[in-house]
């Protein structure tokens, strides 16, 4: 079990950097026209914005296949706040951390 | 590289530009060297990702994904679908950059954002500067992004349980600090909201990780027509 997992962890692993690797190599490989069509545009920036959305969404009340309300609410509603404030990237990450660590300690 | 890069040619401006955003841009490899250790990735799982993958959003998508007990499949496909911007940069860097061989190998695993947003930033400086934006941002944020990344896994090894420190509110934080800064139309924040309410809904009835890669085709949708 511990071994089909490890290596489930390998096959993700390997195949992101594949075709990650492989998408980077294609576009210094082809003429710009291709994919440079404005609706191919529009959607590639938004995909991001749809994928990293559900991302913040499932790993924040995610719970296998239950959604929870935990100590991560608390961390997440201070990055919002942080963000709102603009601030840099690593207070946000950090002050969630530490607002969710003290929100488990202290109901934990 | 082509152009010859010697010390007294790099422009000041470009340099301190690249060495800056490589600088504060590698940090961000904590975070994601600790989220890899939190989702259950081994350290060198964690400190391969950033070798060969260098493409954040799509390796913080992967080991979320994988964490939350989502199929390799599915992380790859989130990831993969991340990573078509780097595809849509490398093509606008190709006419600028005339690379070949070993050189274009290398140029393609540095195209990212933060190298094509360089090089496109200096072009009131002229096409050498702009080169020498991709190469040094390139390269500057590969070199820190690794280095930081080890210090996040060795920093979330020694730590224990992700949740006494943090770190399981610490990634969706990532997350949101990675999509916050592109929300900047109406339309893009309807998205957001239309993703969150989708990936929640489907959670419950599919697998893990089929409600992240669902809303690619919202993007689809949200994107299907100009804006009017």
């Amino acid at each position: 079990m511990e071994g089909a997992l490890m290596s489930q962890l390998w096959i993700a692993v390997l195949g992101t950097s594949l075709i990650a690797f492989g998408l980077k190599y294609f576009g210094h490989s082809v003429p710009e026209k291709y994919l440079s069509n404005p609706r191919v545009l529009r959607i590639n920036t938004l995909i991001p914005i749809a994928l990293l959305s559900a991302l913040v969404a499932v790993q924040t009340f995610g719970d296998k296949s239950k959604l929870v309300i935990d100590q991560r609410v608390v961390g997440m509603s201070v990055a919002v706040i942080a963000l709102m404030l603009k601030a840099p990237f690593p207070v946000v990450v950090i002050g969630s951390a530490a607002a969710s660590a003290l929100t488990f300690h202290y109901l934990g | 590289m082509r152009q010859n890069v010697r010390v007294s040619t790099v422009n000041r401006t470009t340099a301190a530009a690249s060495f800056s955003v490589s600088f504060t841009v590698g940090l961000y490899g904590i975070a994601f060297g600790a989220a890899g250790i939190a989702a259950g990735f081994s350290l060198i799982q964690t400190c391969a990702l950033s070798l060969l993958t260098f493409s954040g959003a799509s390796q913080f998508a992967v080991v979320g994904v994988l964490g939350a007990g989502g199929s390799a499949i599915s992380g790859i496909a989130t990831a993969s679908l991340l990573g078509i911007r780097n595809a849509l940069y490398g093509m606008r860097m190709a006419p600028l950059l005339k690379i070949r061989g070993w050189k274009r190998l290398v140029g393609a695993q540095v195209t990212i954002d933060e190298s094509t947003g360089v090089a496109l930033g200096q072009s009131e400086l002229g096409e050498p500067a702009m080169r020498q934006g991709f190469w040094l941002t390139g390269i500057g944020v590969y070199i820190f992004w690794n280095l930081f990344t080890i210090v996040g896994a060795l920093g979330a090894q020694a730590m224990g349980d992700p949740a006494a420190w943090g770190l399981d509110a610490a990634v969706p934080a990532a997350f949101l600090g990675l999509v916050w800064p592109r929300l900047t139309n109406n339309r893009e924040r309807a998205l957001a909201v239309a993703a969150m309410a989708l990936s929640f809904g489907l959670t419950p009835f599919v697998a893990a990780g089929i409600p992240i890669i669902s809303t690619a085709l919202l993007a689809v949708a949200f994107g299907w027509k100009a804006r009017s």
